[in-house]
């Protein structure tokens, strides 16, 4: 999933300010998942961002609303009825539903309430870390299931360095070494004889080296 | 002879080469590189020069080492593969070799955070396995990493570091197999103290013939103080101090810590002279680089031989 | 001049705060109108939207009480309430309301004598504090 996290409560109130009818719109996936822009965080930000205005004299007009995705054109739609009552939007979703909602209605700012972080996994409750930089040409199967490039420093794909220490690597004490968890794994799945294959020299024109990307599925157009 | 390095006809030649280490300023200030080469000239065989080192900005290695060769000495350019991508290490490659540097040593390079320039993007377009076989294949193959030909190959000496001590330590022997299949002719240690668990090291490469395939320059670094042997034993990543050492260091008075740093030193170099496998020396005595000629000559490693 | 008087809202867990509080007022004992009691299941059914929409409507201080730590009827519901009353305070600090006005208290059913007491702290807390910022804000909007 797709990571966010609220952005600091004066820059929103900054990128809004001057503007008196705000529709706030929060996202169904990924964003309710990590707690950054679910019905509940458009709830507490709708409360905050009145009370803010409260204690400069002012009342703000919020409309709070939740779509199941602010990716899909589809979801963004059913803004429409309430675009034209709003002088901004605030969009609780990723970078990609901002930019969504952007698209679609041209004449309203949209703000982003949101820091959109990484692609990760859970944890645990309340916890969740990078694992994935859409490579484009993943090479999960050769390292046990870690990613280098997502979980190394270094992205090196043929670690680990010389700052390993411990498990843990050169940058802090409280991240892992991938390569010390790659060799831990390829013990485990008894195949330590691949460590010395040698991965070549990545071609990231799979990734974002090429420009930005696009798939099109013709059976689906 | 793979290259015209003067550092591979040493080896080559079965003698104990001699490498020293030159860090280049924090300015555009070339009489300090000029200062350091010339304390070093006569008694080491080459002289790397780092780049970036600890990611802090430096005058370039490429720079600095056109200066040691406009001094008729003979660089180790280093590079790593944090600050470029694989056109600009290429272009530098192909660059540094029409300067008449033939010796290179392929690094990853210590992480931005470290440095002055932590918010850096950190490149890594290649790691540096993966700069070892390019620079392989642009000197025996003669086409860049990308496939074209390339117009007069640089025949460079390539070379590796090696970290007998870093975690796991089950991996190290491995890491090795993988850089020498990876193309890497020779290769420098971190600095060693503790060399009893070098041995055991060098057993593991002894046991699987690669000191034939790889020649292995042993690491040295002369402790300056007490503090020095501290700081290095619990806030370096990869090092490793024995206590006895530390213990040592401070049981003399702090005036006589650095001849007794000196002293280790060539204690060291005595005993690891005597492993299977290891062809040579890089001494590392940074910022201390007048002490290398007492070291070199103490060590019976002076004069060095005419190749 | 009038002095200000607070509105406390007071959330209580049904198994113990709550229950205090209804032994303070069997006990006779007293404590301030002030604070206006909401009875929930637990501390934990109390979310971070609830404390913020008292305050919003004009509470100038919110109490969440649950039962002593470890005796929680839903095992851990007042551990939860205290996360969230945590993390809400430096929330209410970047819009410029001072965290204190949101705390975590914890009492068994027969301490009837310490929700009086807490009610009676909290009120006097609150009064020096003044009014919530938010609402002093709103009254200026009404007076012009």
């Amino acid at each position: 999933m797709i990571t966010a996290e609220r952005k600091p409560l004066d820059e929103i109130m900054e990128s809004i300010n001057g503007c008196g009818r705000i529709l706030l719109v929060g996202c169904n996936e990924c964003v309710t998942v990590c707690a950054a822009g679910g019905r509940k965080e458009v709830a507490l930000l709708a409360s905050a961002l009145q009370m803010a205005s409260m204690k400069k004299g002012r009342t703000l007009d919020i409309r709070e609303l939740t779509l199941e995705r602010q990716c899909d054109p589809e979801y963004v739609e059913e803004l429409t009825p309430h675009i034209d009552q709003a002088d901004a939007v605030v969009s609780m979703a990723c970078g990609c539903g901002v930019q969504e909602v952007a698209r679609r209605f041209k004449k309203t700012p949209v703000y982003p309430a949101l820091n959109t972080k990484f692609m990760g996994a859970s944890e645990g409750p309340g916890i969740w870390a990078e694992r994935c930089q859409g490579c484009g040409d993943c090479l999960l199967g050769l390292t046990g299931g870690i990613c280098p490039i997502a979980r190394c420093a270094k992205r090196l794909m043929n670690g680990p360095c010389g700052g390993s220490t411990n498990g843990k690597c050169e940058i802090s004490n409280d991240v892992d070494c991938a390569w010390h968890l790659i060799w831990e794994r390829m013990k485990e799945l008894g195949i330590e004889d691949r460590y010395e294959d040698v991965i070549a020299a990545k071609d990231w024109r799979t990734g974002r080296g090429a420009g930005p990307r696009k798939i099109l599925r013709e059976d689906l157009v | 002879m793979k290259t015209e390095s003067v550092l591979e006809k040493v080896l080559a030649s079965g003698e104990l080469a001699v490498t020293g280490e030159c860090g280049p300023p924090r300015g555009a200030l070339p009489d300090v590189v000029k200062e350091k080469a010339a304390l070093l000239k006569g008694y080491v065989d080459a002289v790397n020069v780092t780049d970036n080192q600890t990611a802090m900005v430096r005058m370039s290695s490429f720079a600095a080492s056109v200066f040691l060769r406009q001094m008729d000495l003979h660089p180790v350019f280093q590079m790593v593969t944090r600050d470029r991508n694989r056109l600009a290490m290429q272009g530098d490659i192909i660059g540094a070799y029409s300067h008449g540097i033939n010796t290179m040593l392929c690094l990853s390079g210590d992480h931005p955070k470290f440095g002055d320039h932590a918010m850096a993007a950190n490149v890594h377009d290649l790691d540096s396995m993966q700069l070892i076989q390019t620079v392989r294949g642009m000197r025996d193959e003669g086409l860049f990493q990308g496939g074209a030909e390339i117009k007069n190959p640089p025949k460079m000496f390539i070379g590796a570091a090696a970290n007998p001590f870093a975690d796991p330590f089950e991996l190290r022997v491995a890491r090795l197999a993988k850089k020498v299949k990876a193309g890497v002719d020779f290769v420098q240690t971190q600095c060693i103290y503790n060399i009893d668990k070098f041995e055991t090291w060098m057993q593991g490469i002894r046991d699987r013939g690669l000191h034939e395939q790889v020649y292995i320059m042993a690491g040295i670094t002369p402790m300056k103080s007490a503090g020095m042997a501290r700081y290095m034993k619990n806030k370096v990543p990869g090092m490793d101090v024995p206590d006895e050492l530390v213990k040592r260091m401070a049981g003399v008075p702090k005036d006589k810590q650095a001849q007794e740093g000196i002293d280790i030193c060539i204690e060291s170099i005595e005993r690891l002279r005597q492993i299977e496998g290891v062809s040579g020396f890089h001494i590392m005595a940074i910022e201390w680089e007048e002490k290398v000629p007492e070291i070199v000559k103490r060590a019976g490693l002076y004069p060095r031989p005419q190749v | 001049m009038e002095q200000f008087e607070p509105t406390i809202v007071a959330f209580c867990c049904h198994y113990c705060a709550y229950t205090a509080a209804d032994m303070a007022g069997s006990m006779r004992l007293e404590y301030p109108p002030n604070v206006k009691i909401i009875r929930v299941p637990c501390s934990g059914r109390v979310d971070a939207i609830h404390i913020m929409k008292a305050l919003e409507k004009g509470a100038d201080g919110v109490l969440v009480a649950g039962c002593l730590e470890g005796d929680c009827h839903f095992k851990n519901g007042n551990v939860k309430a205290l996360q969230r009353v945590t993390a809400l305070q430096p929330f209410l600090e970047e819009i410029g309301i001072e965290g204190e006005r949101v705390q975590m208290v914890n009492m068994s059913a027969g301490m009837g004598g310490r929700f009086a007491q807490i009610a009676t702290e909290f009120t006097e807390k609150i009064r020096e504090l003044g009014p919530n910022p938010a609402k002093t804000g709103a009254s200026r909007l009404a007076a012009s």
